[in-house]
């Protein structure tokens, strides 16, 4: 996608338009061969008009200087008069409701002269009539002779908007198919793959105690829609709870506000003492381990050595801090323990963990969070972006640590990690626990319709 | 990874000779641009250096060059707590102003005899300077107000409370100069006698800048504060991730920085003029906040920009003997800035390049395949 539209250079392979192969430096030139992105989040100026956001960049000019807007405004009208887009050129983008903006937005792009639109997630911020009236635009653009390109994760829209369906899994094409002649649960099957590994037979370690409890766990966005709601569970020691679901579906929000970084309502008891009212670092001392989903953003100081990333996290905690001085001695010794336990391929502690790679970064994070006893670990994506070695390290980490009594919460989109890691596994789908699945003896048709829906009332 | 304004602000710290190479580079560069701007004005460049490094290094302009420099250097330590965790307090020049008014009205009231009337100055001074930078502080965390803005604002209203109080409250009028009362002769910090050939003494206030350049250090360094500070500063979503509350970070680090600029007035107040007037020197927050870039944050190298910024601002008289212009200094002073930005910025490049082929070269060597697709 960010190749198609110029922002990334392909190492290999060609792009061809109307038959004829391109080659794109920059999104200027993407948009010069007609071709448009809608972005997943919005990228317009609240405090401007609509006429001011769709010309920005590309404002007509008359005599040199001044702006054309009277041209302008014209065409607008004309494109939204066209496509049944019912735009107002004049109204502050403020005023707008989201289904509005996404239009506004599409403007934007057939104003720039695309013929070609591609349309990242567009749904995700819509609720259900909108969707039908974004629906309805689609066909309309369709009719006028224009091509769409819609990227979604959610299976019923797919197959209700689309004319012909690609199926992407970790890069590559898995299949090419017609709507007409395919069902929900075979696209679930296929982008979520059905080599299911054999479940292992393996003692199951999980014991009477319950780690942590959370009951009727509310997170609200800022508009006060509800994004996890009222999920209700429970991890024993030594469990491994996976929560499987399409991303976006609250499971960020829900570890969020398990770790306190995010305000909830409802119950969450670590070890039989209630830490709904504690702060972050209250909870990690109380021995929660964290594995963020966005190791970059959230787990490391890119541009601080290995052994002060040792510190992140733990540092009101020994061997890192004496007191209120940070123990650099007790540090240094216990990153170079992380290193060598969890084989994190360095030339040494003192580089930054920018220069290692993504495997060796997530590395030394699991070997962190597993360090100082947690009770409890909450794993994000654990071996997201990683190769195949470290991935499979991670995993026998996880293992050994379930064995010796840990709690695990496992967040992941990859259904190989969940139903071979868990020992139970619920699904999240809109904020909502709405399955429980015992992965010893799983489908992947039903895991995969519970996550995109699709099997919802069945 | 790490946005400009972190390299600019010496987030990202650079490592050994590179660290050395990038201002002296910079400085050339500026010495080279000056010489152009010279020689178009008709005027030689040698000459010009010439005096200019004859003049610095006379002892008496050398005493002066370290008393002004040990100023310099306590504003840009204050700018620079504020930096490293991402906060622009610019308002260390109000800070520090309304500190010494303050203090020196309560010093020249002499309410404590002789050393113990100095501790309440400095103290005065602290607090002042503390609960001034805090206002920033609590109106960035309650109300969502850029501490950019505030604190310019704020020197404003420090300005105007400060002619206010001199004016009705501590002012006392001498001849026709309208000033605070003086601190009496025992409450005063004595000079020390370092440069040998002149009179002139050498700031006490020396051994504070000195303290308290080592107690940044250490406080950045070696303190579990000084970590979620930097910590803060280099990505607050892992900070919030790892527990610290970013909130509190905030007040603590204006009110930390506040403490720092409220000391800056003191070398003068308490070693110099002996009370606030209007020729209490102005705009030093501002010098800091150019040192703080020059320095690139670290102790030595903001003490280094420090005095290299002194020698500039304190040669320059002599180029009036020469008839050029004294202004041509700020003219170096300004490109010495921009071009060390310049020059930390592709260095920076350079490393990071640099760091990333060597740990793929060293990983590639005992275990080939393996450490190169990790």
């Amino acid at each position: 996608m960010k190749i198609l539209y110029g922002m990334q250079r392909p190492d290999e392979g060609e792009i061809k338009v109307d038959g004829s192969p391109v080659v794109f430096h920059t999104p200027g030139d993407a948009i010069s061969h007609g071709i448009g992105m809608v972005h997943q989040h919005f990228m317009l100026a609240d405090n401007l008009t609509v006429l001011e956001n769709v010309v920005l960049g590309s404002e007509p000019r008359r005599g040199g200087v001044a702006l054309d807007f009277r041209a302008a405004r014209k065409k607008i009208k004309e494109i939204s008069d066209a496509y049944g887009l019912a735009i107002e050129p004049d109204v502050p983008v403020e005023e707008l409701g989201v289904g509005a903006r996404q239009r506004v937005e599409i403007l934007k792009v057939l104003y720039r002269g695309a013929r070609i639109l591609i349309l990242d997630e567009p749904t995700a911020v819509l609720v259900p009539q909108e969707v039908d009236e974004l629906f309805d635009n689609l066909r309309g653009l369709v009719r006028e002779g224009l091509t769409i390109l819609f990227i979604s994760h959610k299976l019923d829209e797919v197959l209700r908007v689309a004319d012909a369906i690609t199926v992407i899994r970790r890069g590559t094409t898995v299949a090419t198919l017609d709507p007409k002649g395919v069902t929900a649960r075979r696209l679930a099957e296929l982008m979520v793959g059905s080599e299911l590994p054999s479940p292992e037979t393996r003692e199951s370690t999980v014991t009477d105690v319950v780690a942590l409890a959370v009951r009727d766990l509310t997170v609200r966005s800022d508009t006060g829609r509800a994004i996890v709601d009222g999920v209700t569970l429970e991890i024993h020691k030594g469990e491994v709870l996976g929560i499987a679901g399409v991303e976006g579906n609250g499971q960020a929000e829900l570890v969020e506000a398990i770790m306190g970084m995010r305000g909830s309502t409802g119950d969450i008891t670590l070890a039989g003492e209630d830490i709904s009212q504690w702060s972050t670092l209250k909870r990690r001392e109380a021995g929660i381990g964290y594995i963020p989903e966005d190791r970059h953003r959230h787990g490391l100081l890119l541009e601080s050595p290995l052994w002060e990333n040792r510190i992140l996290g733990h540092q009101t905690r020994r061997p890192n801090v004496k007191g209120l001085w940070v123990d650099r001695a007790g540090a240094r010794a216990d990153t170079r323990r992380i290193v060598q336990d969890y084989d994190v391929r360095t030339p040494g502690i003192e580089v930054d963990a920018a220069a290692l790679s993504g495997g060796n970064q997530q590395k030394l994070i699991v070997g962190r969070e597993m360090s100082g006893d947690p009770v409890l670990l909450i794993a994000s994506h654990p071996t997201r972006g990683v190769d195949v070695g470290a991935q499979a390290a991670i995993w026998d980490h996880l293992r050994t640590a379930r064995a010796a009594g840990l709690a695990v919460l496992l967040i992941s989109a990859d259904l190989d990690e969940l139903i071979g890691l868990s020992d139970s596994l619920k699904v999240i789908l809109r904020g909502r626990i709405v399955a429980d699945i015992d992965p010893t003896s799983v489908t992947p048709e039903r895991l995969g319709s519970a996550m995109t829906g699709a099997g919802e009332g069945a | 990874m790490s946005t400009f304004v972190d390299r600019l602000l010496g987030r990202v710290k650079l490592s050994g000779w590179l660290a050395l190479v990038a201002p002296l580079l910079a400085v050339l560069f500026a010495v080279v641009i000056t010489s152009v701007v010279l020689l178009a004005t008709g005027k030689a460049p040698l000459e010009t250096f010439q005096a200019l490094a004859q003049y610095g290094s006379q002892p008496r302009t050398m005493a002066v060059i370290v008393n002004t420099g040990t100023e310099y250097y306590i504003s840009a330590l204050a700018v620079a707590i504020g930096f490293r965790m991402n906060l622009f307090n610019i308002g260390v020049d109000g800070q520090y102003r309304l500190a010494a008014v303050v203090a020196a009205g309560v010093g020249g009231a002499a309410l404590l005899p002789g050393v113990l009337n100095i501790i309440l100055i400095v103290v005065v001074a602290v607090v002042v300077g503390a609960l001034w930078a805090a206002i920033a502080g609590l109106l960035r965390v309650t109300r969502g107000v850029s501490e950019v803005i505030s604190t310019i604002m704020l020197n404003s209203i420090a300005t105007g409370i400060g002619s206010w109080l001199v004016t009705n409250h501590f002012g006392v009028l001498r001849g026709n100069e309208l000033a605070t009362k003086e601190i009496p002769g025992d409450s005063r910090v004595p000079g020390m006698a370092l440069i040998p050939g002149t009179q002139l003494q050498v700031t006490g206030f020396i051994v504070l800048a000195l303290v308290l350049g080592v107690a940044y250090y250490v406080l950045l360094n070696r303190t579990r504060f000084g970590f979620e500070l930097r910590a803060t500063g280099q990505s607050e979503t892992a900070a919030v991730a790892s527990g610290i509350s970013v909130k509190k970070m905030i007040v603590i680090t204006m009110v930390v920085s506040g403490v720092v600029a409220g000391l800056i007035g003191m070398p003068e107040l308490l070693g110099a003029s002996y009370k606030y007037s209007t020729n209490f020197p102005t705009g030093l927050g501002f010098t800091g906040i150019a040192i703080a870039l020059l320095g690139r944050n670290n102790a030595v190298g903001m003490a280094i920009g420090a005095l290299l910024w002194s020698f500039l601002d304190n040669s320059s008289d002599t180029l009036q003997l020469l008839d050029i212009s004294k202004e041509i200094v700020a003219i170096m002073q300004g490109v010495i800035v921009l071009s060390v930005i310049i020059a930390y910025e592709l260095v920076h490049r350079y490393r990071i390049v640099a760091e990333q082929r060597r740990v793929s070269r060293e990983l590639a060597t005992p275990q080939q395949a393996e450490g190169a697709a990790a």
